[in-house]
C-alpha cells in the first residue's frame, strides 16, 4: 500500500487538440478511499489509466510513496484494477482465476492455495470455487476481478473503473457494502471512478470532482454539499442541484433581483462574472417579504416537494417538506450563511448571516 | 387444438421447394451412387445385384488402404502446419492503422486463385528447367525434382497447399482476435501475465470457435484435394501422391469400374463425415461440459 502523488500531471492525446487532463497537483494518502466523480468524458478514466500505468502521461510525474513510477509499466507497478465490464478468464475455474496473478509472479503452491482460500471467503465465493468462472453472474464475475487484486500482498492501490455499471441495481448496494467492508478491514488505498454521485459519496472518504479534465474540488461528501468550490460541483452534487443565479458584486454586497446580499469575499469587485449559489434545501418559501417566484412546476418526490420556478427569467428550485403548505403566490428568501459567491465559476466567498 | 394442427401442416408446403431442391441436387444423385455400389454391370444397361461385394472388395484392397493412409497423412501434415502458422501470422498482424487493409488484401490474394491455376502455377514454379523454385534449387546444387523424387513431390504439394490455404486460417483467426475487448489485455497486464499466458488464457479461448471452423474447413478441403495434385504430379511419381480422390477418378473414369468406384465414394463420404464429427466433438466438448454443468451463459 502506498500514498499516491501526482506532480504537475497532465495529459493530451496525440489525436486530439488541447488537454484531456489539465495540469494537476495531488497527494492521496495511504489507505484512503477516494472517488473520482465526474460526467462522462471529464478525464477520470484517463487519470485512472495513468495511475495504473496503462497510459503514460504526456507531462508530469506519478509517485507511489515518493518513488517515481511514471515510466514503469503496469506489470512493475503493483496495481490492481477492476474494470467497467467484468474480466474473467473463461477457461479457468473461480479458484484458478484468483490464483492467476500469483502464479504469474511465481509464488509457491501452498501459499497460493492459502491466499486464494482467504480471498474466496472474503468474497463469499467459497462454494463456487471449482465452477467455471464464465458461468457466474455479472456481480460474481466482478467480485473475481476484485479478488485477483485482493490475493496479492504487494498491491499498492486498487483502482475501480465504474465497477458497478453492469450490475443489477439491487446487487449494487450489496457489492458496494462489501467493498466498503473490505476497505475497512485491509486499508488498501482505493480509487473509485464513477459518474454516480450516490456511489461516490457512500464509498469514499474523499471525493475528487472532475470537470473538463480538471480537478475542481476535493473534499468529504459534507464539504462538497455545503461549500461547493465550483459551480459545477454545486450543480452536479445534490438532487436537484444547486441554484446558480447570475448577480453583480460591489465588494461587499451581491446584487440579485434588486436585493442586496452581504458577502464576505476575497475578490476584487467588477470585471469577473459573478454568480450566487444556493441549494434548494436552503431556499425558504414565504407569503411576503421575499423575492416573488413564478412557479412553473411542482414535483412530488415523496418526502418532499420540489418547487420549480423563475425569478426574472432565472430558473430556481426549492425544496419544501411534504405536508407543508405552499403559498399561492410564493416569495423566496435564502438562508444567508448557505449562500456562496462564485467568480468565473470558482467560489470566492460566502454569505454573512 | 385440432384446428391449429391442420393449419400447421400447411406449413410443410413452404418447405417443399427446399426439399425438391435438396432431393435433386443431393439425395437423388447420392442414391444413384448407392444403386451402383450394390450392382455389377457388363454394359447394355444390364445390372446384377451383388450386395456388399464391392464394399468388401474396396475395404479389403491394399490399393484403398494405401490411398487412405496417403490422404490422412496429407491432411494431418496440412493441419499441423497451417493451423499453427495461421495463428502465428494472425497474431503478428497489425490491429489498427493502414497496415490492416494491406495485410488483409495480401492474405486474401491466394484464396482468389482457382484451384487448377494454383496447380499450374506450382507445376511451372517447380520445374527444374524453367521454374523459379526448381531451377533455383538446382542452381544451388540441391537435387530437386518433384516428378521423380517422392519426398520432393510431397514437399511441393504441401508447400503449395500451405501457400494457397494458410490465408484462410489467418483470416478466420484474425477476425476472432480483433473481437477481443482491449480490457482483457489490460487486465492481463495488471495480473502480470506472460505473453504465453495471454495467448493461452485469453486469445486461444476467444478464437476457439473460429479455429474450429478453420480446422473443419481445412480438413475437409485437404482430405478431398484433387485438382492441384492432379495438375502438378498427376498422382506420381508412381502413385506416391495418389490420394483417395485421384484414385477414385482413376477407378471410375479410367477403368470404368462403376461398382467399386461407387462403393469407394460412399466409404470416402462416410470417412469425411466421421472425422468431421470427431473433430467437432473434441473441440466443443468443453462447451458441452459447461452446459450440462448447470452454468448460465454470460
Amino acid at each position: 500500500m502506498a500514498s499516491i502523488q501526482l506532480q504537475s500531471l497532465a495529459h493530451r492525446y496525440p489525436s486530439a487538440p488541447g488537454y484531456a487532463l489539465q495540469p494537476m497537483q495531488q497527494t492521496w494518502s495511504d489507505g484512503g478511499a477516494y472517488a473520482l466523480l465526474g460526467p462522462s468524458g471529464c478525464g477520470k478514466t484517463t487519470l485512472l489509466n495513468i495511475i495504473s500505468g496503462l497510459l503514460t502521461p504526456s507531462e508530469g510525474r506519478v509517485l507511489f510513496d515518493d518513488v517515481d513510477v511514471t515510466e514503469l509499466s503496469t506489470e512493475q507497478r503493483n496495481i490492481a484494477q477492476v474494470f467497467q465490464f467484468p474480466v474473467v478468464y473463461d477457461t479457468m475455474t473461480v479458484a484458478e482465476n484468483l490464483a492467476f496473478p500469483l502464479r504469474n509472479r511465481g509464488i509457491n503452491k501452498s501459499e497460493i492455495e492459502k491466499r486464494v482460500n482467504e480471498a474466496l471467503q472474503m468474497l463469499n465465493l467459497s462454494h463456487r470455487a471449482n465452477e467455471r468462472a464464465r458461468s457466474l453472474s455479472a456481480d460474481d464475475k466482478q467480485k473475481i476481478s476484485l479478488g485477483r487484486g485482493l490475493v496479492r500482498t504487494d498491491v499498492e492501490a486498487i483502482l475501480f473503473d465504474e465497477p458497478l455499471t453492469v450490475i443489477d441495481p439491487h446487487l449494487k448496494w450489496q457489492l458496494r457494502t462489501e467493498l466498503k467492508k473490505i476497505h475497512q478491514r485491509f486499508q488498501h488505498t482505493m480509487i473509485y471512478v464513477t459518474h454516480d454521485q450516490t456511489e461516490a459519496l457512500t464509498f469514499a472518504d474523499q471525493v475528487i470532482v472532475m470537470y473538463e479534465g480538471a480537478v475542481v474540488q476535493i473534499g468529504s461528501p459534507e464539504q462538497l454539499f455545503q461549500t461547493p468550490q465550483h459551480t459545477f460541483v454545486g450543480k452536479f452534487i445534490g438532487s436537484p442541484g444547486m441554484n446558480i443565479l447570475p448577480c453583480a458584486f460591489d465588494g461587499e454586497n451581491a446584487l440579485f433581483a434588486a436585493r442586496q446580499f452581504p458577502m464576505q469575499a476575497a475578490t476584487e469587485p467588477g470585471g469577473d462574472r459573478f454568480e450566487l449559489g444556493i441549494r434548494p434545501e436552503h431556499v425558504r418559501l414565504c407569503e411576503s417579504g421575499g423575492i416573488p417566484l413564478a412557479v412553473t412546476a411542482l414535483e412530488d418526490v415523496g418526502r418532499h416537494v420540489v418547487v420549480r420556478g423563475e425569478i426574472e427569467g432565472v430558473a430556481l428550485s426549492a425544496l419544501v417538506k411534504d405536508g407543508v403548505a405552499i403559498p399561492a403566490n410564493p416569495q423566496v428568501s435564502f438562508e444567508a450563511r448557505h449562500i456562496s459567491l462564485y467568480a468565473d465559476d470558482y467560489r470566492v466567498g460566502g454569505g454573512i448571516a | 387444438m385440432s384446428n391449429l394442427k391442420v393449419q400447421n401442416n400447411k406449413a410443410w408446403f413452404m418447405v417443399l421447394p427446399v426439399l425438391i431442391l435438396v432431393a435433386i441436387s443431393a439425395i437423388i444423385p447420392l442414391m444413384t451412387v448407392v444403386n451402383y455400389s450394390v450392382q455389377d454391370s457388363f454394359g447394355n444397361n444390364e445390372f446384377f445385384w451383388v450386395g456388399t461385394e464391392w464394399f468388401q472388395e474396396v475395404l479389403g484392397s491394399e490399393r484403398f488402404h494405401n490411398a487412405l493412409i496417403r490422404t490422412l497423412s496429407f491432411s494431418g501434415l496440412i493441419l499441423a502446419i497451417e493451423i499453427p502458422l495461421g495463428i502465428l501470422i494472425a497474431l503478428a498482424m497489425p490491429k489498427r492503422g493502414w497496415g490492416v487493409s494491406v495485410c488483409l488484401v495480401l492474405m486474401a490474394l491466394p484464396l482468389l486463385i482457382p484451384w487448377n491455376v494454383v496447380g499450374t502455377i506450382w507445376q511451372v514454379f517447380g520445374r527444374v528447367d524453367i521454374g523459379l523454385l526448381g531451377h533455383g534449387l538446382a542452381s544451388l546444387g540441391i537435387d530437386y525434382n518433384y516428378t521423380q523424387n517422392n519426398f520432393d513431390a510431397w514437399m511441393t504439394l504441401i508447400l503449395m497447399d500451405v501457400w494457397h490455404w494458410t490465408s484462410l486460417v489467418v483470416l478466420l483467426c484474425y477476425s476472432g482476435l480483433v473481437s477481443i475487448p482491449e480490457v482483457y489485455y489490460q487486465a492481463a497486464r495488471i495480473d502480470g501475465a506472460s505473453r504465453w499466458a495471454v495467448f493461452r488464457y485469453i486469445q486461444l479461448p476467444k478464437i476457439k470457435r473460429v479455429l474450429l471452423i478453420a480446422v473443419l474447413l481445412r480438413f475437409m478441403d485437404s482430405f478431398m484435394i484433387y485438382t492441384e495434385p492432379f495438375v502438378v504430379t498427376g498422382g506420381g511419381p508412381g502413385n506416391v501422391t495418389t490420394f483417395l480422390s485421384i484414385d477414385l477418378v482413376q477407378m471410375a473414369v479410367g477403368q470404368f469400374d462403376l461398382g467399386p468406384a461407387a462403393a469407394m465414394s460412399l466409404i470416402y463420404f462416410l470417412i469425411i463425415l466421421l472425422l468431421c464429427w470427431v473433430f467437432y466433438t473434441i473441440m466443443t466438448s468443453y462447451d458441452r461440459d459447461e452446459q450440462s454443468g448447470g452454468g448460465g451463459k454470460s
